[in-house]
Formats: structure tokens, sequence, C-alpha cells
């Protein structure tokens, strides 16, 4: 009995603690379709005009298309760059390989604020700041480890005689890559291009200091937090969540059914 | 010979790309804003230059170390705080719950990772507006209005909201590494279950929660979203003063000092808290 009722106080502190972590997210999206101004209990009418007023607004949409590059180019880069990274931790050993680790590892420990000022100066110094191409370059320095971290998770799955077998086959070290490491890491490289491209979507500090006038949606609604009150935040949140829960729920499905396409291939 | 370079040439391929790309842009920027704090500012301009003199002006400031006690402070209090109140729910997730609902759990706590921070922090400002739902619950139910924007509080709540789920999701991971039988053989010798959580699964649990605490650490000691737009910038943290000293003095060397103190702080912070948390072992 005494033990019954401790797990259910445990659940419903577990609920309570879900409830902190959700109640901000879920309220926004309610609060999206709220038609007043200054957001407050009780609800008034439903509406949709903060979405009309995100839709029709020029600086919006130039930013989520901007995001979008800068989202899908840094997929790419930090998929290509994590691939490589984990393979070589897959496959050579050698000394200052933790070294080697460390820098495909660290910067998403250093704080955002930092990586922006570092970034900003730097690239401001080699004539790379205040554009698009900037915040890419940027994001892909932070996006390569969780690319690097969800690859070299797939490797360790491989069975290491795979990739020798093919080569006592006669298979080159290419053709092996081509044939054998690359076809079973795909499904690891897809859901990195789509974990990378919803890290990058959401990432506003760097951004902001290195994108110059050249916003980004994120930056842009860090400038809407700036500004006076409005629940066009909630409107353009909303938009973007579904967008990067899409990207994250793909990538989930993706992981899942090949890892356990796994066991049957072995 | 061929066989060699062209192998050579397949290593390097997968080898160097990363590698360049980091040091290039990783290291190089960090060690530069390094070289940075040692540089002056003339007109508004910054020029290479070896002066100690904006480490000198930065240390001198009591603003500064006011500063860096709050963050501190702060950083440290919240990974307590979040410690804290994750463990019991950690623990709920880890050793009652059934392996599908455990799945779903934890999948719903990667959830936020991938929604804005910054609309969170709005939403969270809707809460604790001095007329904000909490204050309208709490003067409904007979309760006086409560400050909880822009004061320490607010501050501490958002950053809770960064960095909780992934406290809860990294003490779950170690705990479910723990070796049951130990806490079977602790039951079995009438070990009370707190007394078993205590002795048996804190400790073994060490590394991991340690771990979490410190992201948690880390975190919050570099947010500046939180105690700006919910701490109302009443405390001015270190990333607030690296804001105010870049984007609006245009004082670059000596945004570059506090930077690297920051950095150096946190270095410092990691390397006790994995001595302390490997301590006795191996």
């Amino acid at each position: 009995m005494n033990a019954r009722l401790n797990n259910s106080l445990l659940c419903l502190y577990l609920l309570i603690i879900l409830g902190f972590i959700f109640s901000p997210i879920i309220a926004s999206f309610i609060f999206s379709f709220n038609a007043d101004r200054f957001p407050s209990l009780p609800l008034g009418e439903f509406s949709v005009k903060w979405y009309e007023a995100v839709n029709e607004d020029a600086d919006v949409w130039a930013g989520f298309y901007r995001t979008l590059t800068v989202g899908v180019s840094v997929a790419m880069v930090s998929t290509f760059l994590g691939f490589c990274a984990a393979y070589t931790d897959y496959r050579y050993s050698f000394t200052g390989k933790s070294v080697y680790l460390a820098l495909a590892l660290l910067p998403p420990t250093v704080p955002l604020i930092i990586m922006g000022l570092a970034m900003l100066f730097f690239l401001s110094r080699v004539d790379l700041s205040g554009g698009t191409h900037s915040v890419i370059i940027s994001h892909v320095v932070m996006c390569t480890p969780f690319a690097m971290a969800l690859i070299r998770l797939r490797l360790s799955q491989m069975d290491p005689d795979l990739e020798s077998a093919a080569w006592n086959l006669g298979a080159s070290q290419w053709g092996a890559m081509r044939f054998v490491i690359f076809p079973f890491c795909l499904p690891a490289i897809v859901s990195s291009l789509l974990i990378t491209m919803a890290v990058s979507f959401d990432e506003f500090a760097v951004a902001w200091f290195v994108s110059g006038l050249n916003e980004t949606l994120p930056v842009r609604i860090l400038s809407f937090l700036q500004g006076q009150v409005s629940p066009r935040i909630n409107a353009i949140g909303s938009v973007v969540f579904m967008l990067s829960m899409m990207l994250v729920i793909a990538a989930n499905i993706i992981l899942m059914r090949n890892s356990s396409k796994k066991t049957t291939e072995e | 010979m061929g066989l060699i370079s062209n192998r050579s040439i397949f290593s390097a391929f997968f080898s160097f790309p990363p590698l360049i790309y980091q040091l290039a842009f990783f290291v190089f920027p960090l060690f530069f804003l390094l070289v940075l704090s040692f540089w002056s500012v003339k007109f508004y301009r910054v020029q290479p230059d070896f002066t100690f003199s904006n480490w000198l002006y930065i240390f001198e400031k009591g603003y500064f170390w006011k500063s860096y006690g709050w963050t501190f402070s702060l950083a440290a209090m919240t990974s307590i705080i979040a410690s804290v109140i994750a463990f019991p729910a950690s623990y709920y997730i880890s050793f009652k719950l059934s392996e599908n609902i455990k799945r779903i759990v934890l999948l719903s706590l990667i959830v936020p990772f991938f929604t804005s921070y910054l609309v969170r922090i709005y939403s969270w400002q809707v809460f604790l507006n001095d007329n904000g739902i909490i204050n309208a619950a709490l003067d409904y139910i007979g309760v006086g209005a409560v400050a909880m924007i822009n004061t320490k509080l607010g501050s501490v709540i958002g950053y809770l909201t960064l960095s909780l789920p992934l406290v809860i999701l990294l003490q779950v991971f170690s705990l479910s590494n723990i070796d049951r039988n130990l806490v079977e053989a602790a039951h079995n010798l009438k070990c009370s279950p707190l007394k078993t959580i205590f002795l048996v699964v804190i400790p073994a649990a060490r590394v991991g929660l340690v771990l979490a605490a410190l992201f948690c650490f880390i975190l919050s000691f570099g947010d500046f979203v939180s105690p700006i737009y919910l701490g109302g910038a009443t405390t001015q943290t270190l990333s607030i003063l690296i804001i105010d000293l870049s984007k609006a003095g245009q004082q670059w060397p000596r945004a570059a000092v506090v930077a690297i103190t920051m950095i150096v702080t946190l270095l410092a912070t990691t390397f006790l808290a994995l001595r302390f948390a490997y301590k006795g072992k191996s």
C-alpha cells in the first residue's frame, strides 16, 4: 500500500515536471489562435489574424527563405564532415586521436554568445561576415558534432568484418566504401541531414551576431522579442515547431525502421 | 607504392576535411578571440596591438566582478535545483516505468530541443507577467500579485526551461546503466528504499549525475536570453555584458576579455566536476 502510494506520488511528480517543460510550448500554440493582443486568461476569440500578419510580413518570408537555404546547406556540409569524422574514428587509430575527437565533438559546449563573438570577429577579418554564407559557416561548426555522433552510432552497429570481407573479395577501399559502408550508414545519414537541419532552423544567437542585415527567421523572432509584445511570435513559433517536428519524426522513423532491419541482415 | 599512395589518399580524404574545417572555423576563431583581447580600439576601430589595458580595465571594474559572481552563482544554483528537481522524475522513469512508456516519455523529452527557445521564453513572459496567467490565477484564489518577471526567479525559470529536459535525459541514462543486482541486493539486505537511493543508487550513478549538473551549468552560464527577457536585465550577467560591450559599445577587445574569462571558468569547472565525478574510479 505504501509502495503504491509512493508510486502514484512519483507519477504525479513526473506529470508536474512534464507540465513545466511543455506548458510554454502548448501555451504558445494556443495563444497563436487568440485574438487578444495581450495574451491572458480567459482566452479571447479564436482568430488566425496573427498567422495572417506573419504571412503578410515580407521580412518574415525573406527570413524564412534564408533559414531554409542555411538549413539545407548546413545539413549537407555538416553531414559530410560528420560522416568523415565518424568513419575516421571507426576505422583508424592514430596518435592524437583524442584531440581529433575533441575537435569534432566540443563545439556545442562553447556558449553560443562566445561562438557568436568569435565567429563575427574572425569572419569580418577575412571578409566573410554579414551574409547568409556567414551563418552557414558558423552553423556547420556547431552541427557537425551531431552528425558525427549519429553516424558513429550507426557504424558501431556494423559487423567490423563486413568491410574486410569486401576487400578480400577484391573490392577496392573506395568500392567497399561505396557498396558496403555507405549503404549501411544511409539511414543515419538521412536522419543526420534532418536533425542538423532542425538544429540550424532554431539557432538564433550565433546567427544574430554574424548575419548582419541578412536576418534568418530565428533572428527575426529575437527582434520581435526585443520590440513590443506581439503574438506573431506564437504564430511563427508554431509553424517552425511543426516543421522541426516533421523533420525529427521523419528522422526517427527512418532510424527505427532500419535498426530493426539490421537484425535480419546479419 | 601505388597501393600505398592510394591508401593514404583514401584515409586523407576522410580524416582531413573535418579536421581542417574545425581548425579553421572553430579553433582559430577562438584563438583569435584571445589575440583580440590584447588589441586596442582607436576611433571606434579595432587595431592590432599588444596591450594589457583591456584586461586591466575589465578586472578593475567592480561591476565586472559583480556580474561574474551573479552569473556563476545563478548557474551553480540552477544546476543544483535542476539536479534535485529532476532526480525523482528520472528515478521514476528508469526504475518504475515499463519499456514502452519509458520510450515515449524519453522521446517527449527530446521534443523541446527542437522548439524555439525564444518562443518558449516569450511564452513564459505571458505566464509570469505582473498581470499574466499565474498572477491572474493567484488573484482568483485571493492571493495578491507576486512579482516573477524581471527578477532572478525569472532568470532561473528560463535556465530551467533550457536545461531541465537535458538533465533528466542524462540522469535517466546513467540510472538505467546501474547494475540492477546492486539494488536488489540492498533490498534483500533489508535496506529501506530511501536508504538504497542514497547509499546505492546515487553513488553508482555519480558520474552521470555530475555530468548532467555540469551540462546544466554550462548552458545556464552562457545563456543571455533568460536573464534579458525573464530576468529583465536586473542582474547583468556576463553574457549581457558581452552584448553591451560588443554590439552596443564597439569595445570588441574588452568583450573578448570577458569571453576568455568565461571560457577559462567553464574549463576549470569542467575539470573540477570531472575530477569529482571520477574520484576513486580507476
